[in-house]
């Protein structure tokens, strides 16, 4: 039982991380990326007035923030319901 | 009405409403005190930690200095709303689960020793007095300008109000009246954006009408002609920057970093009942941020428009009234270097005639536009709403790292719950007046503040906590050395640069051209790297510290 317990913690564990990898390497990119690295390239597309490197730098960035962190609850609150409906400390 | 009998109505009902709020809301224990009792709903405290979070510098600085730096200002934008993304996923959820009441608390506890509780201790208390500083200036700085006091009267006024909320009710009083300061500041915020949006663009929401085009019948896109108007004074285009791609990248994440290792937002998650909630807040707090920092850089842009179609090339015995208020204030100074009786706004330092500070571009902006007093005041009433809300956090942070982290934890361990209590209420009382002190005598190195304040931030907190729970084999030799090294390395560089100490030196002299503002970024990745070495080569903790970081890390209440 107690073995099953670890190895049910290590895959919630494992999944979380997986998930963390993830939206960390997207938070990256929309910021870091679009808005700094490769700003100058997307600076020649223009999207209505703004052009769009800019416009990453000063808001989207900012919007994809918030999506990350919902996007994340609803992943996290899925597998906390699988993993509470498998208690792993109930015999 | 004119705007001064404005302001007095509306700041006046809202300072009725905090004091309302606090009476009703007294703190009975420390349970309380500390984290209101740890059944704040997520909307309640994303609203709650939405205001903690925007100080007086969000609401009266941001926009304005975006105005002045262009694409450049960018580094605020993400760097002020970047952190909620590592806070809701590598801190808030993990640390409410720890279940205790302070970020000291956490290390610790973690580290199995109260030195590094005590380095905690230390780093927090700096942290929130360099920050809170600021706090109580910005509100004497808004009663100065807007009910025509002295600075430092506008300074006690502010204090006696935070005394209220934060000594009588703890984090209980602050919680509410932080919902409600969020709601006005955010209101007066939107008010005038809304209304300058219109006039500019014809767009009613702000970050439409940033990338529309003009209403003036000329076609252009309003951000074309800004770049038009920038080349011709000589200033760079606005939509690009002058900072380096390097510094740029520090800085931001620097601001990162050090938002999701600031003490005085992560214990706002305390307050939530669970776990899920910790993670659901940091998502709600980041939309009631989100609609201020999306909102600002359009602001900027309008404001800067405005300013120099207004002032450029203008005769000075033409400009508009409110110019000649903040000549008064002395944060607009003209001098006619060529005789002209025309205002010159130029790049070119030598030609140019007008300096303006950028802290009055969100202040000075409903005049600017010409909207009418009471919106005006309604700008006065949410500055003073944005400064009031964060120092109260950070107060509570100061009084807390008193009464629980040194007196609780480590001098009177056997203190009853009143008897901390009281001294929880020392603790802020204490801080509200070193506080005030600091408003009302400002020490010369303020500006450098915020820049330290998260570079500590980013160079002590964050790793600790990150490796704490994410390298189970982390001891408290590797986090310990960490810390100081993070902490010492940042002051050191901050001192060096900011206030000439070590040698002093330039912006030649930056190492890899890195100014003290991004700084924090090096200073964080010395502290990782030395932290995992050190802890390699020592003795690994013991196994109810494993226990607790496997507990941490399993889901549950």
């Amino acid at each position: 039982m107690i073995m099953k317990k670890k190895k049910q913690a290590a895959g919630y564990w494992q999944k979380n991380l997986q998930y963390l990898t993830g939206l960390l390497a997207v938070w990256f990119t929309c910021s870091f990326g679009f808005g700094i690295l490769w700003v100058e390239k997307l600076n020649t597309i223009k999207m209505g007035g703004f052009k769009l490197g800019f416009w990453f730098a000063q808001q989207g960035a900012i919007y994809s923030f918030v999506i990350i962190i919902f996007i994340y609850v609803f992943l996290m609150n899925k597998l906390d319901k699988k993993f509470i409906a498998n208690p792993p400390n109930k015999k | 009405m004119d705007i001064q009998i404005w302001t007095y109505i509306i700041v006046g009902v809202t300072f009725l409403l905090y004091i309302g709020i606090a009476l009703r809301s007294k703190a009975g224990s420390t349970n309380e005190f500390y984290v209101a009792g740890g059944g704040v709903s997520p909307l309640a405290n994303g609203m709650a930690t939405a205001a903690d979070w925007m100080s007086a510098a969000s609401f009266i600085s941001m926009a304005g200095l975006i105005s002045f730096m262009g694409y450049d200002g960018a580094v605020y934008l993400m760097g002020w709303t970047g952190g909620y993304v590592l806070l809701a996923l590598m801190l808030a959820p993990y640390l409410r689960k720890f279940g205790k009441f302070t970020v000291p608390d956490f290390i610790g506890d973690r580290y199995y020793s109260n030195i590094a509780r005590s380095v905690g201790v230390i780093c927090a208390l700096i942290v929130s007095f360099t920050y809170v500083a600021g706090q109580m200036r910005g509100v004497g700085v808004v009663f100065a300008r807007f009910l025509e006091v002295p600075v430092n009267t506008g300074v006690i006024i502010g204090m006696v109000i935070v005394f209220f909320y934060a000594v009588i009710g703890g984090m209980k009083g602050i919680t509410y009246t932080q919902v409600a300061q969020y709601c006005v500041l955010i209101f007066a915020y939107m008010v005038p954006a809304i209304f300058i949006s219109l006039q500019l663009t014809g767009e009613w929401l702000p970050q439409i009408g940033f990338g529309s085009r003009l209403a003036d019948g000329s076609g252009m896109y309003l951000l074309d002609k800004l770049d038009g108007l920038h080349r011709e004074l000589g200033f760079a285009a606005y939509t690009t920057g002058a900072k380096s791609t390097l510094d740029i990248f520090a800085i931001t994440f620097a601001l990162m970093v050090g938002t999701a290792g600031l003490p005085h937002v992560i214990i706002r998650f305390f307050t939530v009942p669970h776990v899920r909630d910790a993670r659901l807040s940091a998502g709600y707090a980041l939309i009631f941020i989100a609609v201020l920092y999306t909102t600002a850089p359009a602001i900027a842009a309008f404001a800067r428009t405005n300013l120099i179609e207004t002032v450029a090339d203008t005769e000075y015995s033409a400009v508009p009234g409110w110019f000649k208020n903040w000549e008064t204030t002395g944060l607009i100074t003209f001098t006619d270097k060529n005789a002209d009786g025309k205002i010159q706004y130029l790049a070119n330092p030598a030609r140019n005639e007008l300096t303006i500070d950028r802290d009055i571009m969100v202040l000075a902006n409903p005049e600017i536009a010409r909207l009418p007093n009471w919106v005006v005041a309604l700008v006065a009433a949410g500055g003073l709403a944005a400064a009031l809300s964060t120092a109260a956090g950070l107060l509570l942070v100061i009084s807390t790292s008193i009464s629980h982290d040194l007196i609780k934890k480590q001098i009177k361990p056997d203190i009853s719950d009143k008897g901390e209590l009281l001294w929880a209420r020392i603790g802020a009382g204490l801080a509200v007046i070193i506080a005030g002190y600091f408003g009302i005598n400002p020490p010369g190195f303020v500006a450098a503040t915020v820049a330290l304040a998260f570079g500590l931030a980013a160079a002590s907190f964050f790793p600790a906590i990150v490796l704490g729970i994410f390298d189970q084999r982390m001891n408290k030799e590797g986090a310990v050395a960490g810390m100081v090294t993070g902490t010492l390395l940042m002051l050191f560089y901050m001192v060096k640069f900011k206030l000439q100490g070590f040698g002093g030196g330039n912006e030649s002299d930056w190492w890899l051209g890195i100014s003290p503002e991004g700084f924090g970024t090096v200073a964080m990745l010395v502290n990782f790297g030395l932290s995992m070495v050190i802890s390699r080569l020592t003795p690994p903790p013991p196994a109810r510290v494993k226990a607790m970081v496997s507990a941490i890390r399993t889901p549950g209440d």
